[in-house]
């Protein structure tokens, strides 16, 4: 598969990263060189092969509905990149 | 030319359970700003995701309960986008297995396709503050269950996605896998809409509105993005297929920024949660366990109490209201009785009170009690209902009320027949009126009969007396025992 600038854009607007120009080639590169990867894993004939979702043959992993206390907030919010007392900051993100 | 609206519905309904999906944070309405929120739910790296096992069973349950085909074998999925409202910058939900395929629901004549239904969390608020020009996340929501049904584009009218939401209120309450609260979103509906020429086999361009709160809200948004689009046709421009909020205010639709629009969710499998195995065992359980629902109980209130079919539609709009009538009536109450006592008094004061069914103080007995003295003759309907109200909001002593109130009916027909006679005569002005042919002049000497009786005699008795004594009948005889 053929890795563009233009798709190196838009993938890096979806995660929301800005990348400067020299990165964007040498990101281009290294995109191409992985999703290359793939092309030789495509070789294999793997109809007829379920699709593999998980490592652990895990089932029905499942707990009670039953309430546990929820952190303390000052020490969730201890982490956070800006200080307030009752919630996460972030840029705007509301019209 | 005709137009034909094509409408089909996503519907978000957050499920009655204690705890989160995928954490043990508590799902209460309400709380300060990120108090119901631990690692998990906040999206903090290295931490576990754990499937709540009712979740899976509410699921499974609204999936039986609108005739979907449950997959045996499920999973979820990571959809990706970056927006605050989702701290791990994804939402746990299900694209490729989701719980429940191809359901219908019937109504009134049409059936709706159910398209899917599957099992996702709920994101957060968000509040900007405009003072240091940023945004506040709580995260209070995040990770509360929810389901989405997704209908076929089978709906042509408001009144037909009404109705369908109401039957799928009714439904889902009477499964108690889910309150359906619109007014505090465990009930939200997304409206994808396009419109056609009337006979055409082909799907127009569709737009999804957005933010409809209420059914009202639901209808009006229909109406003004229908004729938007049928314009912007007819003036030979294209409709864009977009998502637009609906402004409640304004009473219009406007579309939201491209941004937001554009919508490439990088779907892949969540790897932090195994897969889930159905067996035969826990669908049979499940189904053996399914509650009667409103439809059932309905027909079987006309069958087996002959009660008309507005009574029957009013009784059960509300899985509490008809459990109350069935245990009122299950203590000996005339069928007919307790369903009128419910559709006038109950719901009066609950509606007085804004109080929901469920959490009525009143119970069963005490309502049966009530209905037992009037049919007894020893409380007439008037005062039944003022002990109504005395004993409503703390499920009083009827009994013990109406003893230490003196509101027993006067059972002695000679007490009657006595104040009968005093009123005809002191009231010679209001006889000969009546005898004129003034019917006012006779609910006159009623009243004065009663207000003379305190209220507390049988009003038939008195009727019956007065007219018998006013056509000239003498007084019934003056040592008659209690009234039959
Ligand atoms: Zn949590």
């Amino acid at each position: 598969m053929k890795i563009t600038t233009e798709l190196v854009d838009y993938i890096s607007e979806l995660s929301r990263l800005s990348l400067p120009e020299e990165e964007k080639a040498a990101m281009t590169a290294q995109l191409e060189r992985i999703v290359g990867y793939m092309d030789v894993l495509n070789r294999l004939d793997t109809a007829g092969v379920e699709p593999m979702s998980h490592v652990f043959p895990l089932v029905n992993v499942l707990r009670e509905d039953e309430v546990i206390p929820s952190q303390d907030r000052a020490e969730l919010l201890a982490g956070a990149p800006a200080p307030d007392p009752e919630a996460f900051l972030v840029p705007r993100a509301v019209e | 030319m005709t137009w034909e609206t094509v409408i089909g519905l996503e519907t978000h309904v957050e499920l009655a359970t204690k705890t989160k999906i995928f954490c043990s944070c508590t799902t209460a309405f309400g709380g300060d700003p990120n108090t119901h929120c631990c690692p998990v739910c906040t999206g903090m790296p290295g931490t576990l995701p754990v499937l709540n096992k009712r979740v899976l069973e509410f699921a499974v349950k609204a999936g039986l309960a609108l005739n979907c085909s449950i997959t045996r074998y499920t999973k979820f999925d990571r959809k990706n986008y970056f927006y605050p409202d989702l701290p791990k910058a994804y939402q746990i939900s299900q694209l490729y297995l989701p719980i429940c395929r191809d359901g219908r629901v019937d109504i009134g004549g049409k059936t709706v396709r159910i398209h899917e239904l599957h099992m996702e969390e709920d994101a957060g608020k968000l509040v900007h503050d405009p003072w240091i020009d940023q945004t506040r996340a709580d995260y209070n929501r995040c990770g509360v269950p929810l389901i989405e049904i997704v209908t076929e584009p089978d709906f042509r009218t408001a009144e037909e996605v009404i109705a369908y939401l109401e039957k799928l209120k009714e439904t889902l309450q009477y499964l108690g896998v889910s309150d359906c609260k619109m007014q505090e979103g465990s009930l939200r509906c997304d409206v994808n809409l396009s419109v056609r020429p009337a006979g055409s086999g082909e799907l127009g361009t569709r737009t999804e509105m957005k933010n409809l709160s209420s059914f009202k809200a639901i209808a009006r948004a229909i109406a003004y993005e229908a004729n938007r689009q049928i314009e912007l046709i007819t003036e030979g421009k294209r409709v864009v297929q977009e998502t637009r909020r609906w402004d409640e205010n304004k009473d219009a639709t406007y579309a939201m920024r491209s941004k937001e629009n554009a919508q490439d969710y990088r779907y892949f499998p969540e790897p932090d949660i195994p897969p889930v195995r159905l067996s035969e065992e826990y669908l049979d359980a499940l189904r053996a366990a399914l509650p009667e629902l409103a439809g059932a109980k309905r027909a079987r209130y006309q069958a087996d109490y002959s009660l008309p079919e507005y009574d029957c539609q009013m009784i059960t709009s509300d899985p509490a209201l008809a459990a109350f009538f069935e245990d009122t009536v299950a203590l000996g109450a005339p069928p007919k009785q307790a369903a009128n006592w419910i559709m006038g008094q109950v719901l009066a004061a609950l509606s007085a009170r804004a109080m929901e069914p469920k959490a009525m103080p009143l119970t069963p007995p005490t309502l049966a009690r009530l209905i037992a003295l009037v049919g007894e003759g020893r409380l007439n309907r008037n005062t039944a209902v003022k002990v109504f109200e005395a004993v409503f909001d703390s499920d009083g002593d009827v009994d013990a009320y109406v003893r230490e109130h003196g509101l027993e009916q006067i059972s002695d027909a000679s007490l009657v027949e006595d104040v009968v006679t005093r009123v005809l005569a002191s009231n010679p002005k209001s006889v000969a009126d009546f005898r004129a042919g003034k019917d006012k002049a006779f609910g006159f000497l009623v009243g004065q009969v009663m207000r003379e009786l305190k209220g507390k005699a049988d009003p038939r008795a008195v009727n019956e007396r007065l007219r018998a004594r006013l056509a000239g009948e003498g007084p019934a005889p003056s040592r008659g025992g209690p009234r039959e």
